[in-house]
């Protein structure tokens, strides 16, 4: 491997830190790739290429971890808890939820407690996988980005 | 019985640019390095512990250079475990870093129910977990 993929892939683990810092945010592409100094485009195909989805479902994915985490440990409400992890709306969070983990929001809450763990490591092995067959796209970049996400 | 760990080890890319980042950033301390041709037995460890950290680089003679292009990758793709440490003032030891010129966090100092915490990586993707015990007055946010 050369020392120019190593680099490309230290520049886009930097990206995607940059959206486990600020998954709350209004993140959009181009504010992401500019983070792994790369054109949009350039750097959505290399994300997926090398962490096997795109950076909006990456974002998405922890999104939605987030909303699981405070749904298990706060008594948060739902819409609260929808806006407090980045997303704009009420519709698209509950889409998103359920097309990720198979169950809504409030009956996720219904059937998990707290869970007695460090956070580093919830927000390590508890990102969800999509629940059932292909989730559809949805927006976390915001709704301009979705018509464009891949 | 098993009565203590003694070596740990973490792959880095290059070793005197983890050696400076170990000790000089993140303020441990150099303990073996030994030269026996082109091998170097190199380590870190927390200041007055015994612990021992190797640095170890992925190549001959311990991977062929198929395995060591694949570590090198999972390396940099930040794949691979990391380490974590503890620390009386992760706080101060925020600031310190970034004096430093360390800026590679990924988490800034955050209170949960079981202390104080932190994330930097290593300038190779490693990930590094800074803790503070102890029982903080928190509210679970995300």
């Amino acid at each position: 491997m050369s020392r120019e993929v190593e680099g490309l892939n230290r520049r886009l683990l930097r990206a995607r830190d940059a959206m486990d810092r600020s998954y709350a945010e209004p993140l959009d592409v181009r504010a992401v790739a500019a983070v792994a100094h790369l054109s949009e485009a350039h750097f959505t195909r290399s994300f997926r290429a090398t962490f096997g989805e795109t950076p909006h479902r990456y974002l998405q994915r922890r999104r939605v971890e987030r909303s699981m985490f405070l749904l298990r440990e706060t008594d948060r409400s739902v819409i609260d808890i929808c806006f407090d992890v980045g997303f704009t709306s009420r519709g698209t969070f509950s889409r998103t939820f359920r097309e990720i983990v198979g169950e809504t929001p409030s009956n996720y809450r219904l059937g998990n407690g707290p869970m007695v763990a460090p956070n580093c490591y919830q927000m390590w092995a508890m990102r969800p996988v999509v629940a059932a067959g292909r989730a559809r796209r949805s927006s976390s970049f915001g709704d301009a980005a979705a018509a464009t996400a891949p | 019985m098993i009565t203590k760990l003694n070596v740990a080890s973490i792959m880095v890319l290059n070793k005197d640019e983890a050696l400076d980042f170990y000790v000089n950033k993140l303020g441990l301390e150099k303990g073996q390095d030994v030269k026996q041709g082109s091998y170097r037995w190199l380590t870190v460890r927390v200041p007055g512990d015994v612990t021992e950290i190797s640095l170890a680089e992925p190549g001959p003679p311990v991977h062929d250079e198929a395995t060591a292009v694949q570590l090198r990758d999972l390396i940099t793709k930040g794949a691979l475990g990391g380490l974590v440490f503890k620390a009386d003032d992760v706080r101060g030891m925020y600031e310190t870093l970034k004096s430093r010129g360390v800026n590679d966090f990924t988490q800034e100092p955050t209170d949960h129910f079981y202390g104080t915490d932190m994330g930097v990586r290593d300038p190779f993707g490693n990930a590094i977990r800074i803790l503070q015990q102890g029982k903080v007055a928190h509210k679970a946010r995300a």
